[in-house]
C-alpha cells in the first residue's frame, strides 16, 4: 500500500495508508493511550475511549481510525489529556479496584495506564457498586470488581468449536462480563491461560497460576530508590533565614502503613528533624495541637464522626493539608465495607460470627465511642484537600519529597518508580 | 396474543429469529428458564451464556417468573407529574407485590418502564402487553379486581386516544390527510429510481428520527451499492420519553408508512422490509399485520407490485423488548440479528453493510409516511407547504403542563410561542424539545421557530418529535434526576464514559437534590458532562448530558438562588445525620 502523510499536533508523520492511526503513531514515536485495543480484532471494539483524539475536528478514538493522506490528528492537547485521564479515573471509580491485594498489581494495564496519565486521585465519586467474586469456573476466578468491560475476552477467547466463554450480561450500569463456566471447562490449560493474560485488568485469574507473578516482583521494584534521597529530602532549602516549620500527622481509618512508610528512610530521620518539628502526630505522641502548623498530612479516611472530627481540626490548624495513601485518597481497603450495607457488617462482626454465642453478643455502642458512618469516606468528602500522595503506601521518598517541596516552595520530580497505588 | 406476523425471510439466518423465540418463551411462561436458553442455545450452537446475554439485554424479559399478569407502569417524568407515586402504592396494595417483584402467589408481577409512548394520556400503564391509560387510584382496584376475577387483560384494556389536535389550514396537513392506499404506488410507474430521489432532494425531506439526515442523500447511496439482498428497516422504536407521534401515525395512518417502505424498496432495489416495532407497541401489532394482509390483498406487497415486473417486496415486523439504545440505528441492527442491542463502531454505515452487513435503509415512520404522502402530491405541491428551506410539516408530540396534550402536526416555521398558545400551556418555564437527549429551552426562547432550518439549531430550534412542557412549579433538579436515571438504565453497556459516567452523574445530582451541593459541584457537572458528550461511542452518550449542560447555562437564575451563597471550600457540605442513622439503630 502507499505511504501517506498525516500530521500529529503540527507535526508531518509518514505510514502505510490504512493503518490504524494507534499504531501508526506508535510507529512514530507518539504514544496514544490505549487499553481495549488489541491488534488483531477487527473491527476495533472502541469500548474504553481512552485513545479520543480529535481527528479532523471530530472527537473519536484513534483505534477505531486509520491514516489517509491529509489526515489531522490532535493527540496531547490539554483537553485531550484532561479527557484521557478523566476516563481512566471514571474506571477506577466506576470497579473496586483495590491495587495491593491484586494479583494483577504491577503487570495491569489500567494500572499502568493510571502512572502514565499521572492519576493520583479520582475526581469521581467511588460508585462502591456491590460486585461479584465468581469462583464458579472451574479453571478460573471472574473478579468482577476489577473489569473495565473492554470486551477482549468476549471477542477473542473461543473453545475449538467455536463457542463463546465470555459474554456481556444484563445493561447499563449492570452490565458485567459473564462466563460460561461449560464452555470454560473445555478450554485448555493454555488457553486458560491466554485468556488471563489478554485481559488488561486483574478480572481474569487462573487458579493456581496467579501468583507465577507474585506480587512486589516486578521491574519497578527491582531496582533500589533509595540513592536519591539524600539531596532531595534531607538538604536544607537554599533560603536566606532558614527557618524550621511545624508539621502535623494523623492516621485516620488508616493501617498505619503511611506512618510506617513516613519512618522508612532510616537515619535519615536524623536530618529531618532538623528540617521540621512534628507538633500533634503518634510520633511525639503529642495528642492535641499546641500551635498552627505549615503542614498537615493525614493518613486513613473517615469511617467514623471521630475521624471527621479530627479531620476538621487539621483542616483548621494546618495551613496545607496534604493526604497520603489510598484510605485518604478514596478509602482504600477499609472502603471494601463501601459495597455492603453498615447493619449487614456489623451484625456479621459482632453478632452472626462463627466465634460469638447466639444471643450473647451486641454490637458496641456507648456514648464513649465513635459513632461508626454508614460508608467510609475520602477526607476530600469532608474537607477541602490541598494535595494527594497516592499509594498503599506511598514510597517514603514520595511523601518527604512532596512535603519538603510544599514546606519550602520548591520543584521535584518523581521517578516513575516512586510513584504507585500498591 | 399472535406472537410475530411473518416467518424470517429466506435470506435470514435462523439467529435473527432469536429475539421472536425469546418472546415466544416469556409470553408462554412469563419468563425465559435457564433451560429454555440453553435450548435456544443449543438450537444456534451459541454457548449458554451468548443466549443469557442477549435475555438479559432487554427488560421485558425475565430470567425469574414475573408474574401471571406483568404490570409494567411508566415511570418518565410526565407519569410522575400525573401521579406516578399515587398510582404505584394503589398498584402494590391492590396486588400485594412490591415495585421490581412478583406478589407471593405469583399472580402478579409489578415493574416499572421507561416511557412507553402515552404520555398524552399519563399516568399509564402496560399489563401483559396492552395499555392501560389514564389511570387513578379508584380504576387501578378495579382493574386488578377484574384480574383477580379471572378477566384477561385483552378484555379490559383500553384503547389509546389518538389525540390529534391541530392539523393545519388550508388543507396542509400532509400526514392525516385522507388517505388511499396504493397512490403513491401508482407514481412509480412513471417514476424512475432516480426521479424518486430527485422528488426527495427537491423537498428537502429531512429524516425525523432526530438526526435530520437528507432521505435522499441515504437512499441515493444505498442504490448505489451492489448486493444480492437489501433492506429496508422502519425504526419504529420510539423510545425518546414523551414522544409518541409514531404511535400515532402507525394507529392512524399505518398504510402510509408501509407505502414509504415500499416505495425505498422500489428506490435502491431492496425486496425486503422490516418493521422494528418497540416491544411497549405490541398492542399496535394485530393493526399492522391487517394492513400488511390488505397491502397483500391489493397488489401493494408481493411479486409485480403495482404491475411493475419484477417489483417484489415483502414486509414483516419484529418486536423490539424494551431497550431505548435500540432505536439508534446500528443498535437496532443488532437487534434485529438477533444479538444485544448495542451499537456498532461507526466503522461502515449500513446504507453501505448494514443488517446482516448487506446495504439497509433505516428510516423513522415518520419519514416513511412523509415520503409516501410526498410521492403521491408531488414535490411542487409539498413545497408549498412550511417555510422557504423548511418545507413541510412536521409532527410534535407534546405533554406536561398544557390543557391539551397530543398530536400537533405544524408547518415548519412556527413559532414556540404559538404552540404553546395552542396546546394551552399552563404558566411554561421549562420546555424539554424532542426528549431528554434533546435540548432544553427557557420559556424565554419561545419566538424562536421551529424548522429545520439552522443547522447548529441556535436561531431556530429543530424538534424531532416532542415538547415536554414543565411549568415553573415544577423543580428542575427532579426533572433532571428523572432523566439521568433513564439514561443510566438504558445505557448498553459499551462503553465507559456512558455506563459509568451517567451512574457518576446521578450520584452528583443526588447531592444536588439532598441540598449538599455548592458552585463547584455545578462547576463539576459541567465538565463531566462535557467528558461524556465529547467521549462517548453512540448518540446516547453523547446526548445524555445535553439536558445538564443545557439547564446549567439557561437557568443560571434558578441554579444560583438554589446553591449560590452556600459556597464553602474549607469544609464540605456533609449530612451527619444521615451518615451516624443506621448505626443509631444499635443505641441499646
Ligand atoms: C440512543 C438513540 C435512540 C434513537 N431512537 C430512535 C427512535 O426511537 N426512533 C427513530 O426513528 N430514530 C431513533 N434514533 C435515530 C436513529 O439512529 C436513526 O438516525 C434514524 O432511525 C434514522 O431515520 P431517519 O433518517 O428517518 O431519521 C435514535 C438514535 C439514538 C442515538
Ligand atoms: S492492579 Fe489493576 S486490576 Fe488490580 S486492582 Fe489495581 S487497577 Fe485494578
Ligand atoms: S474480563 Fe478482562 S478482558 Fe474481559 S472485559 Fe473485563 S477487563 Fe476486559
Ligand atoms: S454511548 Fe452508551 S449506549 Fe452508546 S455505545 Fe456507549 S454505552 Fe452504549
Ligand atoms: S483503545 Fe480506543 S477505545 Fe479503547
Amino acid at each position: 500500500m502507499a505511504t501517506c502523510t498525516f500530521w500529529i499536533d503540527g507535526k508531518q508523520y509518514q505510514a502505510e495508508e490504512g493503518m490504524n492511526l494507534v499504531d501508526a503513531a506508535k510507529e512514530n514515536g507518539v504514544f496514544i493511550p490505549s487499553l481495549c485495543y488489541f491488534k488483531h480484532i477487527d473491527p476495533p471494539l472502541g469500548t474504553c475511549r481512552t485513545c479520543t483524539c480529535k481527528i479532523n475536528g471530530r472527537h473519536d478514538p484513534a483505534c477505531t481510525a486509520f491514516v489517509k493522506e491529509g489526515l489531522k490528528v490532535e493527540v496531547n492537547t490539554p483537553e485531550l489529556l484532561d479527557m484521557r485521564k478523566a476516563l481512566i479515573e471514571m474506571m477506577f471509580a466506576e470497579g473496586n479496584h483495590f491495587c495491593p491485594a491484586c494479583e494483577k498489581s504491577g503487570n495491569c494495564d489500567l494500572q499502568h495506564m493510571g502512572y502514565e496519565l499521572g492519576i493520583s486521585t479520582s475526581r469521581f465519586p467511588h460508585l462502591f457498586k456491590d460486585r461479584l467474586i465468581d469462583y464458579q469456573p472451574k479453571r478460573m476466578i471472574m473478579e468482577h470488581n476489577r473489569c473495565i468491560k473492554c470486551r477482549r475476552c468476549v471477542e477473542e477467547v473461543f473453545t475449538k468449536d467455536g463457542k463463546r466463554v465470555f459474554m456481556y450480561i444484563n445493561r447499563g450500569n449492570e452490565t458485567q462480563v459473564g462466563i460460561d463456566y461449560g464452555q470454560e471447562a473445555k478450554l485448555s490449560e493454555q488457553e486458560a491461560e491466554n485468556a488471563m493474560k489478554l485481559c488488561p485488568t486483574g478480572a481474569i485469574i487462573v487458579r493456581g497460576k496467579s501468583l507465577s507473578q507474585p506480587f512486589g516482583d516486578r521491574k519497578f521494584d527491582l531496582e533500589s530508590t533509595q540513592q536519591h534521597f539524600r539531596h532531595t529530602i534531607t538538604e536544607k532549602p537554599k533560603v536566606a533565614n532558614f527557618e524550621k516549620k511545624t508539621i502535623a500527622t494523623v492516621s485516620l481509618a488508616g493501617c498505619f502503613g503511611c506512618h510506617m512508610s513516613l519512618l522508612d528512610i532510616d537515619t535519615d530521620l536524623l536530618d529531618i528533624v532538623e528540617l521540621v518539628s512534628f507538633n500533634k502526630s503518634p510520633l511525639t505522641d503529642i495528642k492535641n495541637f499546641t500551635q498552627r502548623c505549615h503542614l498537615g498530612l493525614v493518613e486513613g479516611g473517615c469511617c467514623n464522626d471521630e475521624n471527621i472530627e479530627t479531620l476538621k481540626k487539621f483542616r483548621e490548624m494546618c495551613d496545607i493539608l496534604v493526604v497520603m495513601g489510598e484510605c485518604a485518597v478514596w478509602g482504600g481497603l477499609p472502603a471494601m465495607r463501601n459495597t455492603i450495607p453498615l447493619g449487614e457488617c456489623l451484625e456479621e462482626a459482632y453478632l452472626n460470627s462463627v466465634t460469638s454465642e447466639k444471643g450473647e453478643n451486641t454490637v458496641p455502642y456507648h456514648e464513649d465511642l465513635p459513632k461508626i458512618l454508614d460508608r467510609v469516606y475520602a477526607c476530600n468528602e469532608i474537607v477541602k484537600v490541598d494535595y494527594t500522595i497516592p499509594g498503599c503506601p506511598p514510597s517514603a521518598n514520595h511523601i518527604w519529597k512532596v512535603v519538603h517541596g510544599l514546606l519550602w516552595g520548591e520543584d521535584y520530580s518523581l521517578l516513575y518508580s516512586e510513584f504507585k497505588y500498591d | 396474543m399472535s406472537t410475530h406476523s411473518k416467518k424470517l425471510f429466506p435470506v435470514e439466518p435462523p439467529r435473527s429469529g432469536l429475539l421472536a423465540e425469546l418472546w415466544q418463551e416469556q409470553l408462554r411462561n412469563n419468563h425465559i428458564s435457564k433451560q429454555a436458553l440453553k435450548k435456544l442455545a443449543d438450537k444456534h450452537q451459541l454457548s449458554d451464556i451468548e443466549t443469557e446475554g442477549v435475555a438479559s439485554f432487554y427488560h421485558f424479559f425475565h430470567q425469574q417468573p414475573a408474574g401471571k399478569h406483568t404490570i409494567y407502569l411508566n415511570n418518565s417524568i410526565i407519569s410522575e407529574l400525573r401521579g406516578y407515586e399515587r398510582i404505584r402504592e394503589t398498584f402494590e396494595r391492590e396486588t400485594g407485590a412490591h415495585m421490581n417483584s412478583v406478589d407471593p402467589t405469583g399472580s402478579f408481577g409489578l415493574f416499572q418502564t421507561p416511557c412507553i409512548g402515552l404520555s398524552d394520556q399519563e399516568p399509564a400503564a402496560l399489563i401483559d402487553f396492552l395499555p392501560f391509560t389514564n389511570l387513578n387510584a379508584l380504576k387501578v382496584k378495579e382493574i386488578i379486581q377484574k384480574l383477580k376475577q379471572g378477566k384477561t387483560a385483552a378484555e379490559i384494556y383500553d384503547t389509546p386516544l389518538d389525540n390529534i389536535r391541530f392539523t393545519p389550514a388550508n388543507d396542509h396537513s400532509i400526514f392525516f390527510a385522507p388517505y388511499s392506499a396504493g397512490e403513491a404506488i401508482k407514481k412509480l410507474n412513471n417514476l424512475s429510481s432516480e426521479a424518486v430521489i430527485e422528488q426527495l432532494r427537491i423537498s428537502g425531506l429531512a429524516g425525523r428520527g432526530g438526526a435530520f439526515f437528507p432521505t435522499w442523500k441515504k437512499w441515493d447511496t444505498c442504490r448505489q451499492y451492489e448486493s444480492p439482498a437489501k433492506f429496508i428497516v422502519c425504526n419504529a422504536d420510539e423510545g425518546e420519553p414523551g414522544t409518541f407521534k409514531d404511535r400515532v401515525l402507525l394507529n392512524n395512518q399505518p398504510g402510509s408508512v408501509l407505502e414509504g417502505m415500499i416505495l425505498a424498496g422500489y428506490t435502491v432495489g431492496a425486496a425486503y422490509g422490516i418493521v422494528y416495532l418497540r416491544g411497549e407497541y405490541r398492542w399496535l401489532l394485530s393493526k399492522l399485520e391487517t394492513e400488511i394482509e390488505l397491502f397483500h390483498t391489493l397488489g401493494l406487497l408481493g411479486k409485480n407490485i403495482g404491475g411493475i415486473t419484477g417489483f417484489n417486496f415483502d414486509i414483516r415486523v419484529e418486536i423490539g423488548a424494551g431497550a431505548y439504545v435500540c432505536g439508534e440505528e446500528t443498535a437496532l441492527l443488532e437487534s434485529l440479528e438477533g444479538k444485544r442491542g448495542e451499537p456498532r463502531t461507526k466503522w461502515f454505515y449500513p446504507v453501505e453493510k448494514g443488517y446482516l452487513q448487506l446495504p439497509t435503509v433505516v428510516n423513522n415512520v415518520e419519514t416513511f409516511a412523509a415520503v409516501a404522502r410526498l410521492i403521491q402530491m408531488g414535490s411542487f405541491d409539498y413545497l408549498k407547504r412550511g417555510i422557504p428551506g423548511s418545507a413541510g410539516t412536521k409532527l410534535i408530540s407534546i405533554s406536561g403542563d398544557c390543557q391539551r396534550p397530543g398530536i400537533y402536526e405544524i408547518e415548519w416555521g412556527m413559532t414556540v410561542a404559538e404552540l404553546l398558545d395552542l396546546c394551552g400551556a399552563e404558566d411554561p418555564y421549562f420546555i424539554q424539545v424532542s426528549g431528554p437527549s434533546g435540548e432544553c429551552i427557557s420559556v424565554r426562547e419561545k419566538y424562536r421557530r421551529i424548522s429545520m432550518l439552522d443547522l447548529m439549531a441556535q436561531k431556530d430550534i429543530r424538534c424531532g418529535g416532542s415538547f415536554m412542557i414543565f411549568s415553573s412549579k415544577r423543580d428542575l433538579v427532579h426533572i433532571l434526576m428523572n432523566f439521568s436515571e433513564f439514561f443510566k438504565h438504558e445505557s448498553c453497556g459499551v462503553c465507559t464514559p456512558c455506563r459509568a459516567g451517567n451512574f457518576i452523574i446521578q450520584r452528583k445530582l443526588e447531592r444536588l437534590q439532598n441540598e449538599l451541593a455548592d458552585m463547584n459541584d455545578l462547576k463539576e457537572l459541567r465538565n463531566w458532562g462535557t467528558i461524556m458528550k465529547t467521549t462517548s461511542r453512540c448518540g446516547l452518550g453523547k446526548t445524555a448530558s445535553n439536558s445538564i449542560l443545557q439547564s446549567l447555562e439557561k437557568f443560571q437564575d434558578y441554579f444560583t438562588a438554589r446553591f449560590a451563597g452556600t459556597d464553602n471550600s474549607t469544609y464540605r457540605k456533609f449530612d451527619h445525620h444521615a451518615a451516624v442513622e443506621e448505626y443509631e439503630r444499635y443505641k441499646p
